[in-house]
C-alpha cells in the first residue's frame, strides 16, 4: 500500500475559515464542504486509492483560480487539480487536508483557427470534444487516449497523454503550442501561443507532464490535424511472442511508420474476443493490429510491404480490412481489452512501463515467470510500435492479500523495465502509483535536481505534494543536502 | 585570450565545475558563437572532447552521441541506414561566418529546427534523454533511451534550447525517423506576400501532408511533398488543383537543394553586414508583420513555416531594428541571430518576458546553476 503524507492538523482544524475564504472568492455553491459531496471526488481511475478531500474548490475564471492559489499560498494550505479523475496513477488523489481544484467549469472552446490549424479551449474540455468541434472540416486532434470520451485536455496536458496513434502522431506535448497557467502565488503567465517555437525556456515541456506539480493550467493552444483520408488495418497472428517482435522490429526498421501498431498476448486475445466477439484467432500466441493512414494509393502500397514482412516473419494468420466496417472490427477488440479483462476477474490493475522493442520477447517471458511467483494471472497488451506495454494483473481484492500481491507483482514488471533499459511509465504519469519506484530509475542526485526544479514553481511544496516524488524535501534544504555513503540526512523528513 | 579547460569525463567536467570560482562559456565547435547574448566569462569551457556515437539502434529509432560529436557524422551515418534527424538541423556557418556546422550538443543547445518542423516537430520533440553537470557540478540524467517516456519532469525538454545555461551537457539521446523515400517541391512564382501566406496555409489545411511551406519574395513560394512515390504523385496532382497555371514542380535533386537553401537561411547571406533577426509569429500575422517592419526599416526577409517564421536581414539600425522589429507582431517573439557586438551588446538576444515568466525564468535557472556559472547571461541578462 502507498502511504500519503500525514495530514497537518492545524490546517483541518482551520477547515471552516478556509471554507469560507474561499466562499469569498468563489460563488457559494461552488465551494463544496459536505461530507457526501466530497465523496464524489474521493478517488480518480486508480480506485483503490480514496480520500475525501478537505473541501472542492470549482472556479470558472483564470481570476478566481488565481484568487484561490493566492489565498492557497499566503495560508500555506496544499491544493490538489483535478480534470475529469480519469488518471490511472492516482494523479488526482485528493488529500485529506488539501483543497481540491476541480477545473470542470473551464469547458468552453474559445477559438477555432482553421487558418492557423489550432484550437484554443478551455481545460476542462474534453480530448474528444476538440475533434468534435473541428471534424466538420476534416481535422482532428491526434492524441487518442482511450478515455478520450470523458478525459480534459487539461489533465492530458497534466499526464502528457498519449494513445494508440502517438507512435506517428505524437503525445500531448507533440501536439500543444501554448497555455496560459496561473502560479501557486496567483501570477498569471502565458507560455506559447499560436507560434510555434515557444521563446526562453521550455517551460510549456515542462509543465506537459508535470502531474499538477507546477501549476495549474487555465487555457490551452493545440495544434490540430487534416484527418488522413484513408487509414486501414492488419491483423496478424504468429505462433510466438518473438515473432510478432521481430515483425514489429522489421516494420520499422523498413522505414514505415504505421499509424498504430498494437500488440495483445494469448489471454489478451481471449479475453477480447469473448467480450467483443471481433472474429480474432483464437489458437495464436500474439496479434498484432497495425494500422496505416494517409492516401488511399500510400497505404494500399505500404499495406502489400507489410504483408511481404509479417509473411517472412511466420505470420500464421493475417488478414487485412476491406471495408471501415471491418477495419473497425479489428480494433474492437483491442478497444474493448480493460472492460474484456474486467469481465473475467473482479479486479484488475494496469501498469504502463516502456522498454525498448528488442527486450519485448525478455520482457514477456519475465512477466509470465512473475505471474507465478505472485500466483495472479495478467494479460498483456501493448503499444508494440513505441514500446509502451500494459500488463494487465488480475486479482480479487475481496480475496486476503491479492491486492497487495498485484501491486507487488506490478512493481515487479515495472523494475524489469527499468532493467531491460526502459522507464516507469510511458503514458499514465507515476503519480502515487510509481511514486516510490522513482529510485529504480532516477539516481538520488537526479530526483533532486528535479525537485529542485518543483521549488523554482512551488516554494512551499502545496501543489499536489505526495505525488510523483518518494521523498518530500522542504526547498530550502535541496539546496546544501548532500547524500554521503547512502546515508540520507534529515531522518525526520517523511519518506514514504 | 580566455583560459580554455577541455574535460575528458562527465566526472573531470563535474569536478572542474564544483571547483569553479568563476563562470564558463561554453564551447561546441564554435559554430554559432553570435547567438545568444553575450557571455562575460573569464574562461572557456569547451566540450569537443565529448564525441562518439554510443549507441545507433536503427530499429529502436535512438541514437546516442557525445555531445561535441559533429552534426555532419551523425546525419551520413544516419543516411547510411535510410534514417534522419526529422527536425531537419541548419546548418548555419554560412550565414554566420563560420566553418564548422555545428555538434550535436550545439544544435540541442540551441533548439533551432528546420523547414520540417511544421509535420514532424521541434528539435525538442526529438531529444528523448540528455546527461551533463549542472552549475552544482553535479552529474545529471534526465530522460531515457525510449520513444515514450512520462518518468518525472520533462528535463530534456527544458534544456534543449536553454544555450548551455542549465546543464553543460555531455551526451544527448535523440530519437530518429525514416527518411523519405522521394521528395518533389511545387513552386509557384509572383504571388505577394499575403497570396503566398494564403496558399500555403490552403495547403497545409488540406490533406497533402506539405513537409516543407515557405515563400521567397520575389523568387517563389514552395510546398514540398515527401514520401513513397506514388503517394507523392497523387498528393502532387491534388496540391496543383490548388496553386494556378503557373506552377512548376521540382524533381527530387532541385527540392533537396532548395530547402537546404530554405533551411540554411542562404536567401540572406549576401547581407552580410545586416543583423539578422529569427521571428516566430501566428502563422497569418507573418505578412502583416513582415510589412510592418519593411515600412519603417531597411529590411530584407522570406518565409518558412508557412508564414510562421520570419528570416529577416535589417540593415543601418544602432539597435538591429528592436525597437520596430519587437513591437510589429500581438504574439510571438523575436531572436537576434546575428549583429555587430555594438548591437549585441545593447539589445537583448531573445524577446524579453513579462514580469512574472522573467522571474520564474530566473529562478529555473538557479534551480540548475546556482552559482551562475554556465554561461551567465546568455537567456536574459542579469
Amino acid at each position: 500500500m502507498i502511504v500519503m503524507p500525514p495530514p497537518d492538523e492545524a490546517v483541518l482544524s482551520r477547515r471552516g475559515d478556509i471554507a469560507a475564504a474561499l466562499r469569498r472568492i468563489l460563488p457559494h455553491d461552488h465551494v463544496i464542504d459536505a461530507a457526501t459531496a466530497l465523496r464524489a471526488y474521493e478517488s480518480d481511475a486508480l480506485a483503490a486509492y480514496r480520500q475525501p478531500p478537505m473541501l472542492v474548490a470549482l472556479p470558472s475564471t483564470t481570476a478566481q483560480v488565481s484568487a484561490v492559489l493566492k489565498y492557497a499560498h499566503d495560508n500555506a494550505i496544499k491544493i490538489v487539480p483535478r480534470g475529469a479523475g480519469t488518471s490511472l496513477s492516482g494523479g488526482a488523489l485528493p488529500l485529506a487536508d488539501g483543497i481540491l481544484l476541480g477545473l470542470a467549469k473551464f469547458n468552453r472552446v474559445l477559438d477555432i483557427d482553421f487558418a492557423n490549424r489550432c484550437v484554443v479551449v478551455q481545460p476542462g474540455v474534453t480530448n474528444l470534444a476538440i475533434t468534435t468541434a473541428v471534424e466538420h472540416k476534416g481535422f482532428y486532434y491526434a492524441p487518442d487516449p482511450s478515455s478520450q470520451i470523458a478525459c480534459t485536455i487539461g489533465g492530458n496536458v497534466a499526464e502528457n497523454s498519449g494513445g494508440v496513434h502517438c507512435l506517428k502522431y505524437g503525445l500531448t506535448t507533440n501536439n500543444i503550442l501554448g497555455i496560459e497557467m496561473v502560479l501557486v502565488t496567483g501570477e498569471v503567465i502565458r507560455l506559447g501561443g499560436k507560434h510555434l517555437d515557444s521563446e526562453g525556456y521550455d517551460l510549456l515541456g515542462v509543465m506537459t507532464g508535470s502531474e499538477g506539480l507546477l501549476g495549474v493550467v487555465t487555457e490551452v493552444t493545440v495544434r490540430i490535424l487534416q484527418k488522413p483520408e484513408t487509414a486501414r488495418a492488419m491483423l496478424v497472428g504468429f505462433s510466438s511472442n518473438e515473432d510478432a517482435g521481430l515483425c514489429v522490429a522489421e516494420v520499422i526498421a523498413a522505414g514505415i511508420i504505421p499509424a498504430g501498431m498494437e500488440m495483445m498476448d494469448r489471454p489478451a486475445i481471449h479475453a477480447a474476443d469473448d467480450f467483443a466477439h471481433c472474429g480474432y484467432p483464437r489458437d495464436v500466441e500474439a496479434l498484432l493490429i497495425i494500422e496505416l493512414d494517409g492516401p488511399q494509393v500510400e497505404v494500399d502500397s505500404l499495406i502489400a510491404r507489410v504483408k511481404a514482412i509479417a509473411t517472412k516473419n511466420k505470420s500464421r494468420t493475417l488478414r487485412i480490412s476491406e471495408s471501415e466496417t471491418e477495419r473497425l472490427s479489428f480494433w474492437a477488440g483491442r478497444k474493448a481489452a480493460f472492460p474484456a479483462v474486467g469481465r473475467i476477474s473482479p479486479d484488475y490493475i494496469c501498469m504502463d512501463g516502456t522498454i525498448p522493442r528488442k527486450a519485448l520477447p525478455q520482457v514477456l517471458r519475465g512477466i509470465t515467470e512473475l505471474s507465478e511467483k505472485h500466483r495472479l494471472r495478467v494479460a498483456n497488451v501493448f503499444h508494440a510500435g513505441d514500446g509502451n506495454l500494459h500488463p494487465l494483473i488480475l486479482f480479487d481484492a475481496n480475496t486476503a492479500d491479492e491486492f497487495e500481491r498485484a501491486e507487488a507483482f506490478g512493481a515487479d514488471i515495472l523494475r524489469l523495465c527499468v532493467k531491460v533499459g526502459g522507464v516507469l511509465t510511458g503514458e499514465h504519469g507515476v503519480g502515487i502509483e510509481k511514486r516510490d519506484l522513482m529510485p529504480e530509475m532516477f539516481s538520488e542526485t537526479d530526483l533532486r535536481q528535479q525537485q529542485r526544479l518543483k521549488c523554482a514553481f512551488d516554494d512551499k511544496g502545496l501543489l499536489n505534494p505526495g505525488k510523483v516524488f518518494p521523498v518530500l524535501h522542504r526547498c530550502a534544504e535541496l539546496g546544501r543536502m548532500h547524500v554521503k555513503a547512502g546515508a540520507l540526512p534529515h531522518p525526520d523528513l517523511p519518506r514514504f | 585570450m580566455a583560459r580554455t579547460l577541455a574535460p575528458k569525463s562527465d566526472q573531470d567536467l563535474a569536478n572542474m565545475v564544483a571547483g569553479a570560482g568563476k563562470a564558463f562559456r561554453l564551447e561546441g565547435t564554435g559554430s554559432k558563437p553570435t547567438l545568444g547574448n553575450p557571455v562575460a566569462a573569464a574562461q572557456v569551457l569547451s566540450l569537443a572532447n565529448f564525441t562518439g556515437v554510443e549507441i545507433y539502434e536503427p530499429e529502436e529509432l535512438i541514437l546516442e552521441a557525445g555531445a561535441g560529436t559533429k552534426l555532419s557524422d551523425i546525419e551520413k551515418l544516419l543516411k547510411k541506414r535510410g534514417q534522419m534527424l526529422a527536425f531537419e538541423p541548419p546548418d548555419f556557418s554560412s550565414l554566420l561566418g563560420t566553418t564548422s556546422s555545428g555538434s550535436i550538443g550545439g544544435l540541442v543547445a540551441v533548439g533551432l529546427s528546420g523547414p520540417r518542423r511544421i509535420k514532424a516537430g521541434a528539435v525538442r520533440d526529438h531529444v528523448l534523454g540528455l546527461r551533463g553537470v549542472s552549475g552544482a557540478g553535479e552529474i545529471i540524467r534526465a530522460g531515457a533511451r525510449v520513444v515514450k517516456n512520462v518518468t518525472g519532469y520533462d528535463l530534456p525538454k527544458l534544456v534543449t534550447g536553454s544555450h548551455g545555461s542549465l546543464l553543460a551537457v555531455t551526451s544527448v539521446t535523440l530519437k530518429v525517423l525514416p527518411r523519405p523515400e522521394t521528395e518533389e517541391t511545387i513552386m509557384i512564382p509572383y504571388l505577394a506576400d499575403q497570396e503566398a501566406v494564403a496558399l500555403m496555409s490552403l495547403a497545409m489545411q488540406s490533406a497533402a501532408d506539405v513537409s516543407g511551406a515557405a515563400h521567397v519574395p520575389g523568387e517563389g513560394t514552395y510546398l514540398r511533398l515527401e514520401g513513397i512515390a506514388p503517394s507523392v504523385a497523387f498528393r502532387r496532382a491534388r496540391l496543383l488543383t490548388l496553386c494556378g497555371k503557373h506552377a512548376a514542380v521540382l524533381a527530387e535533386k532541385d527540392s533537396t537543394k532548395q530547402w537546404q537553401a530554405i533551411r540554411d537561411v542562404k536567401p540572406l547571406w549576401k547581407h552580410r553586414s545586416h543583423a539578422i533577426w529569427r521571428l516566430s509569429v501566428t502563422p497569418s500575422d507573418g505578412p502583416a508583420v513582415a510589412e510592418r517592419i519593411s515600412s519603417s526599416l531597411d529590411a530584407r526577409y522570406f518565409f518558412d513555416w508557412a508564414g510562421g517564421l520570419i528570416w529577416l536581414a535589417v540593415a543601418g539600425e544602432k539597435d538591429g531594428g528592436a525597437a520596430v522589429i519587437r513591437k510589429s507582431y500581438p504574439s510571438g517573439h523575436a531572436t537576434l541571430m546575428r549583429a555587430a557586438p555594438s548591437i549585441r551588446n545593447q539589445v537583448p538576444a531573445f524577446e524579453p518576458q513579462a514580469p512574472a515568466l522573467a522571474a520564474l525564468s530566473r529562478r529555473v535557472k538557479a534551480a540548475f546553476d546556482p552559482r551562475n556559472l554556465l554561461n551567465p547571461g546568455i537567456m536574459a541578462r542579469t
